[in-house]
């Protein structure tokens, strides 16, 4: 069925199978592979994804219940060419080895400190525990979360 | 200015991999791909008596149906050789799809390959396989009185049997003893990224394959082999990998799968695993109990120790992992005897782990330590600094570095071990009992038997471009590489770019057992080296060059410019003298040929592990404060990537500790939790306080800088600290990991 | 997944009609465990009927004190909103315990309630499972259960309800507003939940078709101070090894009232009745505490690998009472 979602911003009409995941149709029909995919059963949370701005893991949502909805995914975290703080802080403080959880990682951290522009470590190891990092022993994604909301710009969001 | 190797330089892929711009092997965009799904058998002990496709194959958009009826037999029988060797390195003796046997639960029985993912996906579940059931056997407890002792174990590397001095005769004189059983429960990698390979025929019969793997031309020479295709012919990228951990260390059939499916559909093919298909496709860490005696005089100096290991293996491989080298040669003592033993199951071959071997003989060893140290009444510290040796208790040869002894001190001064009460059970904060554990590290320095080689090309603009064949699985090598070239080269970190990822480039050995930065570090080092006296040469033989007639020897480079040591001013820079020249660049290959086994040094890793528990005996909960872990790599080549590696290290052991288990149901020969919920790794809330720290040691044995890798060792020794932690605590010894919750509530309370 | 046909409906009456209509059709609200269970053959609808644009996310406060939460209010929306923090906080931790923050983001309420287990054998359709395909046996029985039910089994099933709300819900006697064909009806959290006993692929009595479209949660007993304890072998996003949702009032050292009720270790959400009987009227002491657990947990059965939960949930219950006692009654 045809489906109209709206993502990063951007308007995209696609034709899809009932059957596909969100995670694929952003990774496969749309080309954008920074969401990535990593276990089918909604624990590791390498698909997270923004839907109506909050973080769902795009791995157990089908495409056509994003008919008409908004998806935001790390693609859609620059602005201008410019890096959103929480990327920054990644490459800053070294959040990441492999990579492959970062995207995710990111998207949670990015809309918890739009909630809660100063968080604990505690609070942002609790927002992240649904996404598993096998690399880095999370110490320096928390830190670099930590940076964000220290270098955060009132006007980084949205 | 200051040299770029050991500074703390962000990784070089970070923007790339923030961004989402950085493409995985399951992520090249490539037009008209098929996907194919493999269909794993539900059975673990089975002849298949008939195959019904007739239906998957009538389903919408299915290309193929592939069962062991119409593939192709594979050109190569194959042998267990580890990838470290630099030739084909397939995970296992054994190719599915050949015959009508099946092995091991999951076993690949069938490959659907269709349009799309979906449809690939459903057809999958429309294939009908009948089979004639055998009862499997896949526990230890079911194989151990048939257990065999292998001639040689890890895919042949080591012997299945080490002596030394007379063991009876140790034990018999020593003045303590201690003798335990350890268990150990199986393990899997679980990488974030399932192994993902596409591949991609073009019209000459030439082959590319996207895989995710630690060393692309592992994978290269392997899938020629199998498909009887010349590795001149076969490309293997492999730019970005989603981690590893061992899974990824050999290559394991699905690549080659889908090399044949992609033939048999005429299109390009995506192939993945899915999560519960990395339980059975890309080997494990085996379930294995360990059997140690130590013997001691009363002064806690050891006089012996025995060590014997029994595990499961598959019905076609010797593998076991090499749990009894390092507890072999840690400490000073006469008398050893390291036996393995094992069983066959109807599992698939287990392989390299993280920490393969150490992070289950070092728990045992480690753990045994800490009950000596009770025992006589030596501080645990204290314990292991009396028994730290200056050789290799095995040849007698100094070592090539150790650090143990400053690891141990500096880790005792780091975490405050300093008058800790030996006591169990003496501190309380609420329904929290405290407890402090430590244990030493180690692991064996392994090299590639095979020459490592990189290339270095500077433009006469002055920017340089270095290329290896390495992967990328998250250690930063890249980054690291970077900066070898700019120190070898005299340039700054950004006029190198540094390329690995594909077999194009020239070759270096899978990046496996903490070996890759060596490897790769040495190629790179070597020929930036030679391409900066090939320059330097040039500008003493040029007559209008400020270098003209110097001593090569007493030029200098820094920033790029070449300049006399004595005289600073008298000088040019790389970039003018090319200019000048009319040369639009220079090459060189660095070709680094490692060291031969016996050089006369024991080559060791070491280090120092201190953990902090709190445990509610009362609910049966293990928390891990904080941990500290020092250790003695060698070189650091970028001190940020390598902590974040040992940090990352230092996690999975409190995984290995608490959490991790695959748990098999033995009636059906099938692992009973395999997925990410069922089988528990550390979650960001898990991960306590950590500090970690190196000390320098001088090494120039192992390869030109120096670098002994920093991928297994972090995880070594903490199962044993968190253990002997949580014996402090509670004054209950855990010799099974995981400790689990059900252990501390029945034990502990 | 199988192929399948998507619609959505935009009220609660066609959502109804359209579902009870067609035996293969199957409502799709958070899909959080839904998809995953279509992925793996576990439910195989032919037909989705996606019903999150019905308006039932909205959270009221009753005249009671108590609270009306929509079937489709998403579980963070809950856990987060002021009424529920305020009014029932118990309901809010124990959301908050649960999952993960991006699953919470999109699970709602009523999908919550019915959530399928997680027994490994129930989502592998290679094993036998009572639940899953009634008849073929239950393969956890004698297999690796250590997640599994000690109370509530039945020969047929020992799978362990997995919902953390569910039990918070049960020790507050919430009721679930469900609407179908016949109408619209309230029905006790405590009867909404079927323990398996020869049935176990029936788990609630609602019809097909029939849809949760609130929750009402009275409030706490006066003067009761709550709690939500959750026990698990990792600190976070893990299904309960054991937990306890407790409401407790003592007065004069004595326990005036008291709500208890289990997760992790019963096929149901499990209120634990024997224990409030026992405790009720008694001091509030960690001896009693203790016994009243004992006696709770006295029709128990492990099998195999669960034996541990029997001893867990009985210092589970003392733990929460403890804490929610005043000065932890020792």
């Amino acid at each position: 069925m045809q489906v109209t979602v709206t993502v990063n911003g951007e308007e995209y009409t696609r034709d899809v199978d009932t059957r596909l995941l969100l995670v694929h149709f952003l990774r496969d029909h749309l080309g954008l592979t920074g969401t990535h995919w990593g276990c089918d059963t909604s624990n590791c949370g390498v698909c997270t994804v923004w839907l109506d701005g909050v973080p769902v893991k795009s791995c157990t949502v089908l495409a056509v219940m994003a008919d008409g909805h908004a998806v935001r995914t790390v693609e859609g975290l620059e602005r201008n060419g410019t890096l959103d703080p929480v990327q920054e802080g990644f490459v800053q403080c070294h959040g990441l080895q492999c990579g492959f959880c970062t995207p995710g990682m990111m998207l949670t951290a990015r809309w918890l400190l739009d909630h809660n522009p100063d968080p604990s470590e505690e609070q942002i190891r609790e927002a992240i525990s649904g996404q598993s990092c096998r690399c880095t022993g999370y110490e320096n994604i928390v830190r670099s979360v930590r940076w964000a909301a220290e270098h955060s710009t009132v006007e980084a969001t949205k | 200015m200051s040299p770029a190797i050991g500074g703390t330089l962000a990784r070089l892929d970070g923007r790339a991999k923030v961004s989402g711009s950085a493409r995985y092997s399951g992520e090249v965009p490539i037009p008209h791909l098929a996907h194919a799904v493999l269909i794993g058998a539900p059975v673990a002990n089975a002849r298949i008596t008939a195959v019904d496709a007739t239906e998957a194959e009538q389903s919408a958009g299915v290309l193929a149906v592939l069962t062991h009826l119409n593939l192709p037999k594979v050109a190569m029988q194959p042998s267990l050789l580890p990838s470290l060797a630099g030739l084909a390195a397939p995970g296992h003796t054994f190719f599915p799809m050949q015959d009508d046997t099946v092995h091991y639960a999951g076993q690949h029985v069938a490959v659907v390959v269709a349009d799309t993912l979906e449809r690939a996906e459903h057809a999958a579940t429309l294939v009908r396989i009948d089979y004639d059931t055998t009862p499997p056997v896949t526990l230890l407890e079911e194989i151990k009185d048939q257990a065999y002792e292998p001639q040689k174990i890890f895919g042949g590397l080591l012997p299945g049997r080490q002596v030394r001095g007379d063991i009876e005769a140790g034990l018999r004189d020593a003045e303590v003893r201690v003798e335990a059983m350890y268990e150990f429960a199986a393990n899997h990698h679980n990488p974030i990224e399932p192994s993902t390979t596409t591949a991609a025929w073009d019209e000459v019969g030439r082959l590319t394959l996207y895989d995710g793997i630690q060393g692309p031309t592992s994978t290269q020479l392997t899938a020629a082999a199998f498909l009887g295709v010349p590795p001149a012919q076969i490309r293997v990228v492999s730019n970005y990998v989603g981690g590893s951990f061992g899974s990824k260390a050999m290559v394991w059939p699905h690549a080659t799968l889908a090399a044949m499916a992609a033939r048999h559909v005429g299109r390009p093919v995506r192939l993945a695993l899915n999560r519960e298909q990395m339980f059975t496709s890309c080997g494990h860490r085996e379930q294995q109990r360990q059997h140690l005696t130590l013997g001691a005089r009363a002064d806690g100096k050891l006089v012996a120790v025995r060590h014997h290991k029994l595990s499961l293996t598959s019905h076609f491989d010797d593998w076991a992992e090499p749990s009894l080298q390092s507890p072999a040669i840690i400490y000073d003592y006469p008398n050893y005897e390291g036996i393995y033993r094992l069983g066959r199951g109807n599992i698939n071959t287990p392989t390299f782990t993280r920490a393969p071997g150490e992070a289950t003989g070092m728990f045992a060893m480690e753990s045994a330590m800490d009950e000596l140290a009770e025992r006589i009444g030596v501080d645990p510290v204290e314990l292991r600094l009396r028994n730290c040796s200056d050789t290799d208790p095995a040849t007698g040869d100094p070592w090539s570095s150790s650090g143990l002894r400053e690891c141990l001190e500096r880790g005792a001064e780091l975490f405050g071990w300093a008058g800790r009460d030996p006591r169990p059970r003496q501190r309380r904060e609420g329904n929290w009992l405290i407890g402090t554990g430590m244990a030493t590290a180690a692991y064996p320095h392994a090299q590639p038997v095979n020459p490592q080689r990189a290339r270095a090309r500077i433009y006469s603009d002055g920017s340089v471009i270095v290329e290896a064949g390495v992967s990328e699985f998250g250690t930063g090598i890249s980054t690291a590489m970077t900066l070898v070239a700019a120190d070898g080269l005299g340039v700054t970190v950004d006029q190198v770019r540094f390329a690995g990822g594909n077999t194009d480039m020239p070759n270096i050995t899978a990046a496996v057992g903490s070996a890759g930065a060596g490897a790769a570090s040495a190629a790179v080092h070597l020929s930036v080296t030679a391409l900066r006296e090939q320059l330097i040469g040039m500008a003493v033989a040029d007559e209008q060059s400020p270098l003209h007639g110097a001593d090569p020897a007493a030029v200098v480079v820094e920033g790029g410019r070449m300049a006399l040591r004595d005289r600073p001013d008298a000088g040019e820079t790389y970039s003018a003298m090319l200019q000048r020249k009319l040369v639009p660049d220079v090459e060189a290959i660095g070709n680094w040929i490692p060291p031969a086994q016996d050089v006369g040094h024991g080559m060791h890793t070491f280090g120092a592990q201190f953990a902090e528990v709190g445990v509610d005996a009362e609910l049966g909960l293990i928390r891990v404060r904080r941990m500290v872990g020092v250790f003695a790599p060698g070189r650091v080549l970028n001190r940020r990537t390598a902590h974040s590696q040992l940090m990352g290290g230092m996690l999975w052991g409190l995984g290995q500790t608490l959490l991790e288990a695959t748990r098999m149901d033995a009636r059906s020969g099938r692992w009973a939790n395999a997925s990410l919920a069922d089988y528990l790794v550390p979650v960001n809330a898990d991960s306590p306080d950590v500090v970690v720290d190196t000390v320098e040691v001088h090494e120039n044995v192992v390869n030109p800088l120096g670098v002994k890798g920093v991928g297994e060792i972090g995880v070594v020794g903490v199962a044993a600290a968190i253990g002997n932690a949580v014996y402090h605590a509670t004054g209950y010894r855990a010799r099974s990991l995981p400790i689990a919750l059900d252990d501390i509530l029945s034990q502990a309370s | 997944m199988r192929p399948i046909s998507y619609s959505r409906v935009a009220d609660v009456g066609t959502a109804v009609g359209t579902v009870t209509a067609d035996p293969a059709s199957a409502f799709l609200a958070g899909g959080t465990t839904q998809v995953d269970l279509l992925r793996i053959y576990v439910e195989q609808p032919r037909r989705l009927v996606d019903i999150n644009d019905l308006p039932l996310r909205d959270i009221e406060e009753l005249p009671n004190r108590g609270l009306r939460i929509g079937a489709l209010a998403r579980m963070n929306e809950v856990a987060e909103h002021p009424s529920v923090i305020d009014r029932s906080p118990l309901v809010s931790q124990a959301l908050l315990l649960g999952a993960s923050p991006q699953l919470r983001n999109m699970a709602s309420i009523g999908g919550n309630l019915l959530q399928r287990t997680r027994c490994t054998y129930f989502r592998d359709v290679s094993t036998a499972c009572n639940k899953r395909t009634p008849g073929t046996g239950c393969a956890a029985m004698d297999g690796v259960n250590r997640g599994h039910a000690v109370l509530g089994t039945s020969d047929q099933c020992i799978a362990t309800h997995p919902s953390d709300l569910a039990v918070a819900l049960v020790a507050l006697d919430a009721d679930v507003i469900a609407e179908g064909q016949r109408g619209r009806r309230s029905i006790p959290v405590h009867e909404f939940f079927l323990p398996p006993e020869d049935t176990p692929d029936i788990e609630h009595p609602l019809d097909h078709g029939e849809l949760i479209v609130d929750v009402e949660v009275p409030p706490a007993p006066d003067g009761s101070t709550s709690l939500y304890l959750k026990v698990r072998d990792r600190e976070s996003y893990e299904f309960a090894l054991a937990s306890v949702a407790v409401a407790l009032r003592v007065e004069g050292g004595m326990v005036v009232e008291v709500r208890l009720a289990l997760g992790g270790v019963a096929t149901v959400p499990w209120r634990a009745r024997r224990a409030e009987r026992m405790l009720t009227g008694q001091p509030a002491t960690t001896e009693n505490f203790a016994a009243a657990a004992r006696e709770e947990l006295a029709p128990a059965v492990a099998r195999g690998m669960n034996g541990f939960k029997i001893e867990l949930a009985c210092r589970t219950i003392v733990r929460a009472l403890e804490t929610v006692a005043p000065d932890g009654a020792r």
